[in-house]
């Protein structure tokens, strides 16, 4: 089937980027209106060609009319239905959040809806360079808005994830520069043909896929090519902390699961079994990296980066097993962790704008001054950990399942054990914020006046989402159709 | 058949590892911010010459066709404008974001930076 609709609902976030910042002209503070108009008309849209991909299959769109592959392919199948539909509801709740807790400038606004752009752009592009401009886009949207903390802090965390991004994505353009090489074409579906008949075994193929995962690992802020995140993510503010922890290694890991998935294929992955481990070991490296240093850590959103990089970890690794089982496993952790991450960056933002604290010890009695937060915060925590039926035990499950059904039980132990140390920072954490004694300023209740009740209410709302979808998360599997995509 | 690339002479191929390996090292060893954004700026355009030299057939026309003859393949030329404006705007962030890190700290030396930065 084909859907123009795919071409808007990038075009329309692209062309609202310019509103806020043509509008500076007369008003300020007017690109929260932007943004909130055009990111709520971007998810009808994309409901509605989400839902013409659940009635009629996999949808795709030559833009400009131009064949393939010559022309650029835009696609939707169940590999990106789900991220698409994270993003558009993420990039609405956000919203929700910022309209109060700032940054308010018309700039910021702007960038927003470009990082949204971006978002989208990656999600549902077929080809491989039109890929490598939206990543870009999606970066510099990330920079610009993890800059606009306003202090030197935040706009050295912006450059360092600057440099190291665009090495990442530049190299990702190295791996996708020799793929073009060996066979000619750039369109994702032809390239995954061509690349059979130059073989799987041939070293420019071999070393395209090796810079493509090293630039999107990068992107992706797997462990050890994970050092510009956690400063990215505390030095911003906490609106911009949740959406870009939500969603932009999301879309990277998403990206990461298509090149290997449908450009090189399961079959790649099973013709160079030394590739598909070091893919798998790569992942659980991460798990493991992650999970330990997000137990050493003092600082609260510090310590929710780095149990990103144990969660993404899982997720590549579900990819480079490359089973329906554990395929579906990571497309659900990528929906959850994306709401589970993003919704307890906010609360961290609702309790440090209400008590001033941001350190582990410092959050002591917190839970029992602001219940409602405290109680969405344990159970987006616990969600994180793996308890079930919370759409985090889903997708580690499903991921578990394919490893185990795969022949690969050293990845089911290592999920196991990182389970267990996640249960470890989260236990202490949620046990110092229900039984702590409370310091001075969680005592007082607190100065901050930039809390509302629609923040605390949309936290609420993740809580409540990540519990209702987790028994849901199976029921999807068969809509999906991932075997489809894996090409089985 | 293995592609295009082969035809080209391989000083392309040399320059683009020479080129991706000077700005690498600087990224990595400069202290000052200004050179390490020089640094990336060099790795990238090592990077654009690989892939439009890519697209080179001795002895070809450029891609204006009319009637017989060889020309070179376009599409590497197409695709590293779009990576240049990529680049260019990135750079143009980067050195924004420096200057605002210089009005901060006052100085574009990565350690020193760090030092105030511990200091806090």
């Amino acid at each position: 089937m084909t859907d123009a609709l795919l071409g808007v609902v990038i075009a329309l976030p692209v062309i609202a980027s310019v509103v806020p910042l043509v509008a500076s002209f007369w008003r300020e503070e007017i690109g929260w209106y932007v943004a909130v108009v055009a990111l709520v008309l971007n998810a009808v849209l994309i409901g509605s060609v989400v839902r013409s991909f659940v009635s009629g299959g996999i949808l795709s769109h030559e833009v400009g009319g131009v064949a393939v592959p010559y022309g650029i392919e835009l696609a939707l199948d169940g590999l990106s239905a789900p991220v698409l539909v994270v993003i558009a509801v993420v990039s609405v709740g956000t919203l929700a959040y910022t309209r109060t807790a700032g940054p308010r400038s018309n700039s910021f606004y702007s960038g927003y809806l470009l990082l949204t752009a971006g978002l989208v752009g990656v999600t549902v592009t077929a080809d491989v360079f039109n890929l490598y401009v939206f990543i870009e886009i999606t970066g510099l949207g990330a920079y610009a808005l993890i800059a606009s903390g306003g202090d030197g802090r935040s706009a050295y965390a912006a450059l360092k994830y600057l440099l190291v991004g665009t090495v990442g994505a530049s190299l990702y353009l190295i791996g996708i520069a020799y793929a073009f090489v060996a066979t000619g074409t750039l369109n994702m579906a032809d390239l995954s043909a061509r690349l059979a008949d130059v073989g799987y075994g041939d070293t420019i193929v071999l070393a395209s896929f090796a810079f493509i995962i090293a630039g999107l690992g990068v992107k992706v802020a797997l462990f050890p090519l994970h050092t510009w995140q956690p400063d990215a993510y505390s030095a911003s503010p906490y609106g911009v902390a949740g959406y870009v922890s939500a969603l932009v290694s999301t879309v990277a890991a998403y990206a990461l699961g298509r090149v290997i998935l449908t450009v090189y294929t399961p079959g790649f992955l099973t013709a160079n079994p030394v590739v598909s481990s070091g893919l798998i070991y790569f992942g659980a490296l991460s798990i493991v990296a992650g999970s330990v240093l997000a137990v050493l850590q003092t600082d609260v959103r510090r310590l929710l980066a780095y149990s990103s990089v144990s969660q993404f970890g899982l997720i590549v690794a579900g990819f480079g097993i490359g089973n329906t089982a554990s395929v579906f496993g990571s497309v659900v952790h990528l929906f959850g962790h994306a709401v589970m991450k993003g919704a307890l960056f906010l609360t961290a933002g609702i309790i440090a704008y209400r008590f001033g604290v941001t350190r582990l010890d410092e959050y002591a009695g917190v839970a029992r001054r602001v219940p409602y937060a405290g109680a969405a915060f344990a159970v987006l925590a616990l969600s994180l950990v793996g308890v079930p039926p919370a759409i985090g035990f889903v997708g580690k499950w499903y991921v578990a399942l394919g490893a185990v059904r795969a022949g690969e039980t050293a990845v089911a132990v290592v999920i196991f054990a990182s389970t267990l140390l996640t249960l470890m920072y989260v236990a202490r954490l949620l046990d110092r914020m229900y039984y702590g004694e409370a310091t001075e300023a969680v005592a007082d209740g607190g100065g901050g006046t930039r809390v509302t009740r629609g923040m605390v209410a949309l936290v609420v709302l993740a809580s409540v989402a990540v519990v209702a979808l987790g028994p849901s998360a199976s029921a999807v599997q068969e809509t999906l159709a991932l075997g489809e995509v894996l090409g089985g | 058949m293995t592609g295009i690339g082969l035809f080209a002479g391989h000083q392309y191929q040399i320059a683009f590892v020479l080129l991706v390996g000077v700005g690498l090292y600087t990224m990595i060893d400069a202290k000052n911010l200004v050179k390490k954004v020089i640094g990336l700026n060099i790795f990238q355009v090592g990077l654009f010459l690989f892939l439009v030299s890519s697209g080179y057939l001795a002895g070809a026309g450029p891609a204006i066709i009319d009637g017989e003859g060889r020309y070179v393949n376009p599409l590497p030329h197409v695709l590293i404008l779009t990576a240049i404006v990529v680049g260019v705007s990135l750079t143009a962030l980067a050195l924004a974001l420096i200057i605002r890190v210089y009005d901060e700290y006052g100085t574009l030396d990565e350690e020193h930076i760090q030092e105030v930065m511990d200091g806090d």
